[in-house]
């Protein structure tokens, strides 16, 4: 496309910051100004093509990240590039070429049918007609979106909805797609259905994804990367793999007794995290094998089952943000 | 080009946005029907009492308050067009999405709030009009060329109105809750419009000044244009005057606001 624009970096981003100020009225009229670091010396890059989770805790400085690089809100400092575009100073430029979605927002006509906001998209996108028909079919046929069309937006139920905003966002073939939240309150079916387009999307057509979500399950099935952001920093980037050593994550082995006995008495590290009745909770690191501990505590206690449970992101990414807190 | 297609079909969409409520638009009309008689009574008492007030003869008078009940919703003088939506996607953050789209803020707004205009002159302003032109004496012009002037300067007003309510929605950027901004505008509207007493009835310096204020492009100047009551030439440059400095303010404050826009919400 443009020169000058390495796949590499296609999403770059260089020391950015952004500072708001925060006025807090302390008397009658006087006021104090405070400045708050929402994102806070912030450097990344994505590839072309690449599929990215981007997750933080509410606050975190997710939200300023994306609003940054949609162009609607400048950084304080550092630079900024997608796809060799400088997004602050060419809003409109790069809307053409990238798509956002939102899972709490709709970019839909509320009062109109479906299909006038894809007509109007067909206008403000100048997608060519058959490049526009031909994208709309595909999307109708993925999303099964072809009874909603005459419907209009206020009567679609939320998964509807967001299938709908999902096929606005890429009519005109963006080559990055911002997703905030995709499916936020989608039941279980809507959840895969969306996910499984977002996945085909992007091994079909290459687009490049940056996920933000709060949903783990999200990432665990798109993302090969996660980044994960706090108090406006980046505190881990890599494979979701590895987060798990990073949060330094446990498994469970859970074990059925044959009666109430007292806490096991676990070769360390292990050691029991619960006891209820004849059940009881081993935690053990991720990293270490389950095979040799269930095999010491068979042969010292009467069992009767045993399961053992991964580690879930969450408590793992909870984790590592108490222990940076209290470093 | 393109541009141009982009907003005639936001242009269309708010047309079609307001036609899909019509139990709200059965309701209005009501409304302005009945506004309409009161105001209309009210001011064959006062012209009876003062014929030829403010220039106006009694079937000029009634004409004028009907085409103000035709005016009423299609200028959103009393609120309710684009400017209460803009403002409560301010407050919520849905602005955002407005940002995102590859157009212009203040067209998108002006399309879509042109949208509006014309579907409540045809939805809401013909019904109230006609009800008052058979039931009332009017003074209607009978030649073509006043109508057709008319619709320009209905037009204009148009734009003026949204240019006055674009710069109200465009507060709420600043003061989050708009509520007492819109308030002061709906009072303001209401009377620098004409909306309750023809501009032409105040003596004075009151009269000249609001005479030249910006909302008397709104319903005075084209209801002067219809009764024949002024040069239309004239007009048509006071309100594009108005129409032109009232845009250009709203995209100088358009550039503030998004400058150290912070959008709300996550």
């Amino acid at each position: 496309m443009d020169s000058g624009v390495d796949d590499e970096g296609f999403i770059r981003l260089d020391g950015v910051e952004k500072v708001f100020d925060v006025r807090k009225r302390t008397g009658f009229l006087r006021r104090e100004r405070r400045e708050v670091r929402a994102v806070d010396g912030l450097s990344f890059t994505v590839a072309r093509g690449e599929m990215v989770g981007y997750i933080g805790p509410n606050g975190a400085g997710k939200s300023t990240t994306v609003k940054m690089l949609t162009g609607i809100l400048t950084p304080s400092g550092g630079t900024l590039r997608v796809a060799g575009i400088d997004p602050a100073r060419e809003r409109t430029r790069l809307a053409r070429r990238i798509g956002v979605v939102f899972g709490q927002r709709t970019t839909l006509w509320w009062d109109l049918p479906l299909i006038d906001s894809y007509r109007l998209a067909h206008r403000m996108y100048r997608i060519p007609d058959a490049r526009y028909r031909e994208n709309l079919d595909r999307c109708v046929a993925l999303l099964d979106l072809g009874a909603l069309l005459d419907v209009p937006v206020r009567q679609l139920s939320l998964g509807q909805r967001m299938r709908g905003d999902i096929a606005a966002a890429l009519l005109h073939d963006p080559e990055v797609l911002y997703l905030d939240e995709p499916t936020i309150g989608l039941d279980v079916v809507s959840k895969a259905r969306v996910r499984g387009f977002l996945r085909d999307l992007n091994a079909e057509r290459g687009t490049t994804v940056l996920l933000t979500t709060h949903d783990l399950t999200d990432i665990e099935q798109l993302c090969s990367r996660v980044m994960v952001i706090d108090h406006g920093r980046l505190m881990y980037d890599g494979p979701l793999a590895g987060l798990h050593e990073a949060g330094e994550s446990e498994r469970t082995l859970v074990v059925d007794l044959e009666r109430e006995l007292p806490p096991i008495d676990a070769p360390a590290p292990a050691r029991v995290v619960r006891v209820e009745g004849p059940r009881q909770w081993l935690a053990f690191p991720a990293s270490a094998s389950a095979a040799d501990l269930v095999a010491r505590v068979a042969a010292a206690y009467p069992l009767v089952d045993l399961s053992v449970r991964e580690p879930d992101i969450e408590a793992v990414i909870g984790r590592m943000y108490a222990e940076r807190a209290g470093a | 080009m393109g541009a141009g297609r982009l907003y005639a079909a936001v242009v269309a969409g708010g047309f079609r946005r307001y036609a899909t409520y019509r139990a709200a638009t059965a309701a209005g009309v009501f409304t302005n029907t009945v506004f309409g008689l009161i105001l209309v009574y009210t001011y064959l008492a006062l012209w009876a009492e003062r014929p030829s007030l403010g220039g106006y003869d009694q079937a000029q008078a009634v004409t004028y308050v009907w085409v103000g009940q035709a005016l009423l919703s299609t200028l959103a003088i009393g609120g309710g067009g684009a400017e209460t939506e803009l403002m409560e996607r301010i407050r919520t953050g849905d602005i955002a999405i407005d940002l995102y789209r590859p157009a212009d803020l203040q067209l998108w707004w002006l399309a879509a709030d042109l949208g509006r205009a014309l579907f409540q002159a045809v939805g809401r302003g013909v019904v109230p009009f006609a009800f008052g032109c058979v039931f009332f004496p009017v003074s209607l012009p009978g030649d073509v060329g006043t109508w057709l002037a008319f619709l320009v300067a209905l037009g204009l007003a148009m734009v003026v109105g949204f240019g006055i309510r674009f710069l109200v929605a465009l507060s709420a950027f600043w003061l989050l809750d708009g509520v007492g901004v819109t308030h002061l505008a709906l009072l303001v509207g209401m009377f620098c419009s004409g909306m309750i007493l023809p501009l032409n009835v105040f003596p004075g310096a009151l009269g000249e000044v609001v005479r030249l204020l910006p909302w008397s492009a709104l319903l005075q100047a084209p209801a002067d244009v219809l009764l024949g009551e002024a040069d239309p030439a004239g007009v048509f440059v006071f309100q594009a005057g108005w129409a032109v400095v009232l845009l250009a303010a709203g995209r100088l404050v358009q550039a503030a606001a998004t400058r150290r826009v912070v959008v709300q919400g996550g």
